[in-house]
C-alpha cells in the first residue's frame, strides 16, 4: 500500500501518493493542465510554483515537475509572470554596461536583499549575475546565469522590479555573438561550402548504388 | 544514494570500474546489428502495428496509436465556422513555436513576409528546449559534409531522401554560424575552436554543444529574436484543421484558443507545419523524453488534406531514458554522457556493448540485456541497466561532469543521486519521430501546394533512424529553408475562396472503409488525469 499525503492545491485539499511530483499530483487529483506544464523535465520553466508547508512561515519555490509532494504542502502555481522584455537589434547593441543602463536601468536599483537567489528554482546565484550585468561583465553574467530556465520566480520576489532572466538573456547573447572568440575553422568551412568545394564529392556519393554506400559506411574509419 | 536492493549489483559495477573504463569494446558487425534490430527493436514488433485503411498512405502499416488519430474525425464540421470571418490574415502562417517554427518565422520575416506563429502552448514549449547533447556540423579540418553524409545515411539504414540529407550536411556549418551570430553560446576553447565530441554512429567528432543545455540555449535565443523582430505570436492557440482554397492549395488554418475554445480563421498565402513530434502518443506503452504537447498534430493536419507521410512506421527509442527514480521515469539522459566516456554496464558489472553504436542498435541491445539475457537490474518498476557516469570523471578529470553536463547532475541530485560518484539506471524511452510528412528539397510537401513542413514533422531527412545532433541541426536548416521558400512562394500567391470541404470528403472515405470511431484529432494534449505515472 502506498503512502498518501495531504496537499492543498490552491487551498483545496487532496490526498495523493507521496512519491509523486507536484505536477503529477495535480494530474492525479484530476487537473488537465494547459498552463503551467511544458517539457515536464526541468528545462522550460513553465511550471514555476510557490508553496508553503503547513506550520512553517517560509515561502518556498520550485519547478512542479522536479519536486516531490510533501505532507501539508500548500501549492500555488505561477504559470505566467509579467517579465519586462526589452526589444533591441542584436546587430546594433553596445557591448558595454551602457546597454544595460539603456534597456534595463532598474538593475541599478537592486537593494541587495538576495531574494532572487534564495528563490531560484535552479539554485543559481541570481544576485551575483545581476551584479556582473551592472558592471558590464557579460561573460561572467552569461556563465553564472547559464542554467536559467526563465521561470520568473526571482522576478516575482524582487522589490526592485528587475526581470532577471531577461537581463541574463541579453548578456548571454552579447557574449555569444561579440565577446566569445570567433571560430576560424567554422568561417573557413562555410566559405569552402559556398565555394562549392564539396559539391562534386557529395554528388558522387548521392549517385552511388546502395551496396557501394554500405561498403563505404561499414568500413569507414572512426576518429579516436 | 541507492537503497539496499541495488547494492549487490552496484558493488560489482564499482569493482569493475577501473577495468571497464580502460576497455575498448568491439563494435558490432553489420550482420549482428541487423539481427539484433529484427529481434529486439520496437519498430520490428509486428503486433504493435496495423494497416491504414484510408488516406494518402492507405495500405501502409503504422503504430496502432497513429492509425487511430490519422483515421479519426475532425474536431469540427465545416458548418461550425464562417470562413469569411477572417481573424488573422498573413502571408506566412507558421504552426508551431519550437526551433523549426521560430527559425522559419525569422527567415520569412526577414524576407519581407507578414508572418505569424501560432502555438498551442507557449513559444519554446517544444522538444528543441529539451535537446541536451548537441548539434552536428562538419566544420573541423579532418571532417567534411561528405563524411557527415556517409554517417547519417548509414545510420538511417540507407533510407534517407538523398537530396534532403545532402542539404542537411551542406547547410550545417552555415546553421552553426547563423546561430552563433544570433548570440547562441557554443562550447569553445580560448582560441575559438568549437569543443566537439562523438555521438552514436559518428565517424568524426562533430557534436557542438552548449553544455547539456544545447537545445535550451538555441531555443531561448530564437525566441528572444522572434520577439525582437516583432513577429506576431499567438500562443495557447492550436491549429485544429488546415484550410485549403478552392484550388486545393493550403491557405490557412482553423485555430482554437486552448482555454476558451473559441474558434478563429487564419488565412495565409503559405502555411508551414512545424508541430514537432509524437512522444506523448506513448507508442507501445513506452515512457517518453518529449515535451507535453508532442502528439503528432501536424501529421494529422497534413494527412487529412491529402499530404503523404514518409516512414511513419519508424520511431526512435532513445537508449538512455532515466529508469530510476520513478519521478523521472522516461526523462532523457543525454547521449553526451556516453560521448564523454560513460559505458553501459549490466547487473553483473559487465560492459555489454560499445557505448556509441547508433541509437536504434543501442536501444535494442539494452532491451535484449533486460529481457532474453536477463542481465537487467530490477528497479521496482521494470528492468534497467547501469550507465556508469563516474567513468567520466576518471577520463576527463574531476569537475568534468559539473562543467559539461550540469543539467544531468542537477536532475539526479534532486533525488539524492550524485552522478559523479554513483552510476545511474537507464532504459530506452520514446524519443523521436523519424517519419513524417514527405517534402521536396524546397520544404513544400510533395502533393499539397503551398503547404510547407519543417522540423520533426518532416519524414525522410534521416531515413529510418536518426543520429544524435542531427535533429537540432535539421530544425535549423529546414526551418530556415521553409521560411525562405514559403516567403518567396507567398509573393506570387493569390488566395482563392477558402474551403473546409476536405473534412466531409475524409468522413466519406472513412465511412466507405467501414471504420467506426469516436476519436477526434489532432489530440493536442495527453490526458493524465487520475493517473500516477505521467503516461
Amino acid at each position: 500500500m502506498e503512502n498518501m499525503v495531504n496537499i492543498y492545491l490552491f487551498g483545496k485539499q487532496y490526498s495523493v501518493p507521496d512519491h509523486l511530483t507536484i505536477m503529477r499530483a495535480m494530474e492525479y487529483a484530476g487537473y488537465q493542465l494547459i498552463r503551467g506544464c511544458g517539457c515536464r523535465n526541468g528545462f522550460c520553466g513553465a511550471c514555476a510554483t510557490i508553496y508553503r508547508i503547513k506550520g512553517d512561515t517560509q515561502l518556498r519555490t520550485c519547478l512542479a515537475c522536479q519536486t516531490k509532494v510533501e505532507e501539508g504542502m500548500y501549492v500555488a502555481t505561477l504559470p505566467f509572470f509579467p517579465l519586462v522584455k526589452q526589444v533591441y537589434d542584436i546587430n546594433e547593441v553596445k557591448t558595454t554596461e551602457q546597454v544595460m543602463m539603456q534597456l534595463y536601468p532598474e538593475i541599478y536599483a537592486c537593494v541587495g536583499c538576495n531574494a532572487c537567489t534564495k528563490s531560484c528554482t535552479q539554485s543559481l546565484n541570481v544576485m551575483q549575475y545581476i551584479a556582473y550585468a551592472q558592471r558590464g561583465e557579460f561573460e561572467l553574467c552569461a556563465e553564472e546565469s547559464f542554467d536559467c530556465v526563465m521561470c520568473g520566480v526571482c522576478s516575482s520576489r524582487c522589490p526592485a522590479g528587475i526581470s532577471h532572466p531577461q537581463v541574463a538573456m541579453l548578456a548571454r547573447r552579447i557574449n555569444g555573438k561579440y565577446l566569445a572568440p570567433a571560430s576560424e575553422h567554422l568561417e573557413n568551412r562555410v566559405k569552402e561550402i559556398e565555394n562549392g568545394d564539396f559539391t562534386q564529392l557529395l554528388e558522387a556519393l548521392m549517385g552511388k548504388p546502395i551496396e557501394e554506400m554500405k561498403e563505404l559506411y561499414n568500413n569507414r574509419e572512426i576518429e579516436k | 544514494m541507492y537503497s539496499a536492493e541495488f547494492q549487490e549489483s552496484l558493488k560489482k559495477v564499482e569493482a569493475n570500474r577501473a577495468a571497464n573504463t580502460a576497455l575498448e569494446p568491439r563494435r558490432m558487425t553489420a550482420q549482428e546489428k541487423d539481427d539484433l534490430l529484427a529481434a529486439y527493436h520496437p519498430d520490428y514488433k509486428k503486433s504493435e502495428f496495423s494497416e491504414l485503411k484510408i488516406g494518402p498512405n492507405k495500405g501502409e502499416v503504422v503504430p496502432h496509436e497513429l492509425v487511430e488519430i490519422l483515421q479519426a474525425k475532425s474536431r469540427i464540421k465545416a458548418s461550425d465556422i464562417n470562413l469569411e470571418d477572417v481573424k488573422y490574415d498573413v502571408d506566412v502562417l507558421v504552426i508551431g513555436g519550437g526551433g523549426a517554427g521560430t527559425s522559419a518565422a525569422i527567415e520569412a520575416h526577414n524576407a519581407g513576409a507578414k508572418t505569424m506563429i501560432v502555438t498551442k502552448l507557449r513559444m519554446g514549449d517544444a522538444n528543441t528546449m529539451m535537446a541536451e547533447g548537441g548539434i552536428q556540423a562538419a566544420d573541423k579540418e579532418n571532417d567534411s559534409p561528405a563524411q557527415h553524409y556517409i554517417d547519417a545515411f548509414g545510420g538511417g539504414h540507407f533510407a534517407a531522401k538523398k537530396e534532403l540529407l545532402a542539404k542537411l550536411v551542406c547547410d550545417a556549418p552555415g546553421a552553426i554560424k547563423w546561430l552563433n551570430e544570433l548570440g547562441v553560446e557554443f562550447d569553445k576553447d580560448e582560441t575559438g575552436r568549437m569543443v566537439t565530441t562523438h555521438g552514436g554512429g559518428t565517424s568524426r567528432k562533430r557534436m557542438h554543444a552548449a553544455k547539456d543545455y544545447s537545445g535550451a540555449e538555441i531555443m531561448r535565443t530564437l525566441r528572444d529574436e522572434v520577439i525582437n523582430l516583432g513577429i506576431e505570436v499567438v500562443d495557447f492557440t492550436s491549429a485544429i484543421e488546415l484550410i485549403l482554397d478552392e484550388n486545393g492549395r493550403a491557405a490557412g488554418a482553423v485555430l482554437m484558443n486552448m482555454e476558451t475554445k473559441e474558434l478563429m480563421v487564419a488565412r495565409a498565402k503559405t502555411v508551414i507545419i512545424a508541430t514537432g513530434g509524437a512522444g506523448r502518443m506513448h507508442y507501445q506503452g513506452f515512457p517518453t523524453s518529449n515535451h507535453y504537447g508532442a502528439t503528432a498534430d501536424g501529421l494529422v493536419l497534413g494527412y487529412r488534406v491529402g499530404a503523404k507521410l514518409l516512414y511513419p512506421e519508424t520511431l526512435q527509442y532513445h537508449p538512455t531514458g532515466a529508469a530510476y527514480p520513478q519521478q523521472i521515469f522516461g526523462a532523457l539522459v543525454t547521449e553526451k554522457v556516453r560521448s564523454l566516456g560513460a559505458k553501459l554496464v549490466n547487473v553483473n558489472g559487465e560492459v555489454f556493448m560499445h557505448p556509441l553504436e547508433t541509437r536504434d542498435v543501442s536501444a535494442a541491445s539494452i532491451i535484449r540485456e533486460c529481457s532474453d539475457r536477463n542481465n537487467g537490474v530490477d528497479t521496482g518498476s521494470g528492468k534497467a541497466v547501469w550507465l556508469d557516469t563516474p567513468m567520466i570523471e576518471i577520463i576527463g578529470g574531476e569537475g568534468t561532469i559539473e562543467k559539461r553536463i550540469p543539467a544531468m547532475m542537477r536532475m539526479f541530485a534532486s533525488y539524492g543521486i550524485d552522478i559523479r560518484k554513483e552510476p545511474i539506471l537507464i532504459y530506452p524511452t520514446l524519443h523521436y519521430q523519424n517519419g513524417g510528412l514527405d517534402i521536396n528539397v524546397n520544404g513544400m510537401t510533395t502533393n499539397v501546394e503551398n503547404l510547407f513542413v519543417a522540423g520533426e514533422a518532416v519524414g525522410g531527412i534521416h531515413g529510418k533512424n536518426r543520429l544524435m545532433g542531427n535533429s537540432l541541426l535539421d530544425i535549423i536548416v529546414f526551418g530556415r529553408n521553409a521560411g525562405i521558400n514559403a516567403a518567396a512562394t507567398a509573393k506570387n500567391v493569390t488566395v482563392g475562396k477558402l474551403s473546409l470541404e476536405h473534412i466531409a470528403k475524409f468522413d466519406a472515405e472513412r465511412e466507405a472503409a467501414g471504420i467506426v470511431t469516436d476519436t477526434v484529432s489532432p489530440k493536442l494534449l495527453p490526458d493524465y488525469r487520475g493517473n500516477k505515472s505521467g503516461m
